[in-house]
């Protein structure tokens, strides 16, 4: 790690990687990354398609162990704690660090069993009347309570794509993670529900670490701290965001931000 | 540099910076036409001078539109962004540069013929040219992208100050020993004043030069009294 990086280490880090290496059979998508995620920043991943943004995102909830042919090398930690040791519940793992993907993807139940789902599995609901204060906590979380509290039984698939996208954020509130990890999360929304998921995500900061993976830089300028560029595997620079995005300290951060990539 | 993946974005930066080199182009001229009408008593080149500006404002004025329609339409980033915002500092810097020039042409029909003996007019062209050839090196550095260029500009701005305090200490002395020059030599510490206020703007061009080609601001420099104290 160069000085610069070491110096935007954040004294308690929720999470860390350590020369983390991801490989798809033979090839190797992700070659010795090492960042740390803080707690009270958000903090964007982007480059061009192909550069491992997505994989390395995957690293960090153990997601890639549902691909038979990847295999992950290195450290991650949570807490301190290595999420890769044999001793680690994967399933108590994805409820600290859970994830919202590229497409909205609710279940086909209702509004209310959406949310309700998780905290059932993990038994952290007493009873109906403990569920209700759960499922509207999470839909006030997700900035959805307003929009659909007269409707909680309506299918969740019936919300438009803003509102599902939504729905799936508060979902993953509701388990009470630590660690939110975002995949593109407006890419299949309209300017103003991107917007909308842009002010939750501002609104979620401070209460879980954020990580978010975006193709849409002017996205990662609103709405992180901090930004990691990646590029073939690797990762080229990671900064404060203000300065990844008016001083780049590397060459090929430069040429991809500024639309001269390739 | 590598070109943008969408053409039209290289075109306007190109076009924005062919502004500023014509604006700059234009400001020399001005000091340096100026200059040479105050030597020569020459009204009608200061006429000129003082029409020109026109064609300094207008520019500036195109520049600003430009710049805000590729913030709009483009969102330039890093490098593309300093020196976009650098273009539109820049420019508004120019503009005054080009109001200091042409009042200097103004005041040249109200000098008298006789004060071209005084020994301040000799020493005022090469003020002049100090100065102008900071403007020049300045947007040269913007046009280059070169930040040791425009250091050398802050660093010549000592120059045009140094110019300033010995005309400033030659009028006084003139106006005393000769009162009826008063009036004369008046106009000329303001012709002084402005190229010391040009050197200093020329100067400020080139802070921002050096901020957009390398994302570091200069660190502040000691920067002498306009007077120096009488000994």
């Amino acid at each position: 790690m160069t000085e610069e990086q070491k110096s935007l280490a954040p004294a308690n880090p929720k999470m860390t990687a350590r020369d983390v290496k991801v490989f798809y059979g033979p090839k190797q998508a992700i070659k010795g990354v090492s960042i740390d995620v803080d707690m009270d920043n958000v903090t964007a991943f982007i480059g061009p398609s192909g550069c491992g943004k997505s994989t390395f995102l995957r690293t960090l909830n153990r997601m890639n162990d549902t691909v038979a042919s990847a295999r992950v090398e290195g450290e991650i930690t949570l807490d301190g704690e290595n999420i890769y040791a044999p001793s680690m519940d994967v399933v108590q793992l994805r409820a600290r660090v859970g994830m919202v993907f590229q497409k909205p993807n609710p279940f086909p139940k209702s509004i209310y069993e959406n949310i309700a789902y998780g905290p059932r599995i993990h038994g952290l609901a007493a009873g109906k009347a403990d569920m209700d204060v759960i499922v509207e906590k999470s839909l006030r979380r997700a900035g959805l309570w307003d929009e659909v509290k007269d409707r909680l039984s309506d299918s969740g698939t019936a919300l438009s794509g803003g509102q599902q996208q939504r729905l799936c954020i508060g979902r993953a509130i509701a388990v009470e993670p630590e660690v939110i990890l975002m995949d593109e999360p407006c890419s299949a929304l309209d300017p103003i529900a991107t917007a909308k998921i842009e002010e939750l995500i501002h609104e979620l900061r401070g209460r879980y670490a954020i990580v978010i993976v975006t193709h849409n830089m002017q996205q990662a300028a609103r709405v992180s701290q901090r930004t990691a560029f990646f590029h073939l595997g690797e990762l080229v620079e990671y900064g404060v965001t203000s300065d990844i995005f008016t001083n780049p300290r590397q060459e090929r951060t430069k040429d991809y931000i500024t639309g001269r990539y390739g | 540099m590598a070109e943008h993946t969408i053409k039209a974005f290289d075109e306007d930066i190109d076009r924005l910076r062919g502004l500023i080199a014509e604006m700059g182009g234009r400001a020399e001229a001005a000091i340096e036409n100026a200059m040479l009408a105050l030597q020569r008593q020459d009204k009608t080149l200061a006429a000129e001078v003082v029409a020109d500006d026109r064609r300094i404002d207008a520019i500036e004025a195109e520049v600003e539109k430009l710049v805000i329609q590729v913030i709009a339409l483009r969102a330039p980033m890093a490098n593309d962004l300093r020196d976009v915002i650098a273009a539109l500092k820049i420019v508004g810097v120019v503009e005054r540069i080009g109001d200091y020039a042409k009042n200097i042409a103004k005041r040249v029909p109200l000098i008298a013929t006789n004060t071209r003996t005084l020994e301040p007019i000799s020493l005022l062209p090469s003020m002049g040219q100090v100065a102008g050839e900071m403007v020049h090196d300045a947007l040269n550095a913007f046009a280059a992208r070169d930040p040791e260029l425009a250091l050398a500009v802050v660093e010549r701005d000592t120059v045009v100050d140094d110019f300033y305090n010995s005309v400033f200490r030659t009028l006084v002395t003139f106006m005393v020993e000769n009162p009826k020059t008063i009036s004369e030599c008046a106009h000329l510490l303001f012709v002084a004043k402005n190229i010391e206020r040009i050197g200093d703007h020329a100067t400020n061009v080139a802070e921002m030069v050096y901020y957009a080609a390398t994302g570091q601001t200069l660190p502040e420099r000691e920067r002498g009294a306009d007077i120096q104290p009488e000994d």
